[in-house]
Formats: structure tokens, C-alpha cells, sequence
């Protein structure tokens, strides 16, 4: 069981309701492909740093969780599949990045101790 | 003539340069998220290409997952491919 985190671009068309409609429908799919959801952070919608398909704001999503590494080849196909995605991306996390990202979710960085002046 | 005068080969360093250091050691930075772009900036110039070492002061382990974090956040459009007067 590895961890990975998805980052979905939405067509910015997409209403809240389907937005929210197309997570839960790839939480269920990754829950059905015998993974397990760890976090989800919709951030909505954000302009993009430059257009894509003639678009210049998009609706984000990161979506971070666990599966076994045959499950990512299918959530693939309905990513591709589906036509409100703009772009998504599948990345592996290795154990610095599971930490990192726990630490963040609880709170770790509220200094911003990582970004002080060199 | 000019019998005094000396020719130095090479130009004298007059300013000391200020001593760089590999940020991610001497913090204990492990993971560069690429979606943090506010520090991913620092390693990026005014049109948005990435510093080489010698500016960024990383050693090599660290400058490459700052690379791959750029290229990441370019392809998800967090940060632009070229830009002019990023900062």
C-alpha cells in the first residue's frame, strides 16, 4: 500500500454540487480499487498561471491516499475518460512527504518556520 | 616608465562573497512540496527559470527535488513556464 496524492485541475464551468459530486465519485472509485482515502483539501477555484484549453482559471483538488500500486492504472483511464478534468497528476509520496504532510494537516508549519530568510 | 606598476593576472577579490549554505541542511528540510509556491519562488528568477546552484547555494540532493518540484508545479499551472517580472 503506497501513498500517493492526486491533483485534479476542474473545468472552472463546473458547479459546486458537481464538483463535489466528481470527488466523492473518485473517493468511492479509490475506496472500490481497495484504497483508502487519508485527506482532501478542495481548493476551489484559482487562476491558472497560464491558460489551459483556452481556460484561465480552474477549479483545484488534492486529493491525497493510500492504494495498492495497481489501482492508480484505472483511476487513470477515468481520469482520462472524464471531460470536466483538465489536467490531474498522480504522485508518489515517499515517507518525507507522508510526514510532511501530516505535519501540515496538523498544524506544524503555523510558524512558517520552513520559509525563514536563508 | 611604468616600472612600478604591477600586473596582476587574475583580478584581486576585493568583496568577500557571503558565505552560501545548503538551506535544506541546516534546517532539516526533507520534503520541497510542490504546491507550496511561495517557497519554490525563492528558487526561481523573474522569468520563472530555475537557479542554478551556485546562486541557490543547495548542494546537489536538494537542488534536484527543488527541480523536480518546480517541473511539477509548472505542469499543474501553479507557477508559469516563462513569465516576465514573476516576483
Amino acid at each position: 500500500m503506497n501513498n500517493y496524492e492526486l491533483m485534479v485541475i476542474f473545468t472552472p464551468v463546473l458547479s459546486e454540487e458537481d464538483f463535489k459530486a466528481s470527488q466523492k465519485k473518485y473517493a468511492d472509485l479509490i475506496a472500490e480499487l481497495g484504497g483508502a482515502t487519508i485527506a482532501s483539501h478542495p481548493w476551489g477555484l484559482k487562476s491558472l498561471a497560464y491558460p489551459i484549453q483556452k481556460k484561465t482559471t480552474g477549479i483545484y483538488w488534492v486529493f491525497e491516499y493510500s492504494a495498492p500500486a495497481t489501482a492508480n492504472e484505472k483511476l487513470k483511464i477515468q481520469l482520462l475518460r472524464d471531460e470536466q478534468v483538465m489536467r490531474h497528476m498522480i504522485t508518489r509520496l515517499d515517507k518525507y512527504a507522508v510526514e510532511y504532510n501530516h505535519v501540515k494537516r496538523n498544524g506544524g508549519f503555523a510558524m512558517q518556520d520552513k520559509t525563514q530568510e536563508a | 616608465m611604468a616600472k612600478n606598476e604591477i600586473k596582476y593576472l587574475t583580478a584581486i577579490k576585493q568583496e568577500k562573497p557571503k558565505k552560501k549554505f545548503c538551506r535544506f541542511k541546516k534546517y532539516g528540510i526533507k520534503y520541497v512540496d510542490y504546491k507550496d509556491i511561495e517557497f519554490l519562488k525563492k528558487f526561481i528568477n523573474e522569468q520563472g527559470k530555475l537557479l542554478p546552484r551556485r546562486l541557490s547555494g543547495n548542494s546537489l540532493k536538494y537542488q534536484r527535488k527543488v527541480q523536480d518540484a518546480v517541473k511539477k508545479a509548472r505542469q499543474m499551472a501553479l507557477l508559469p513556464y516563462v513569465t516576465d517580472l514573476l516576483k
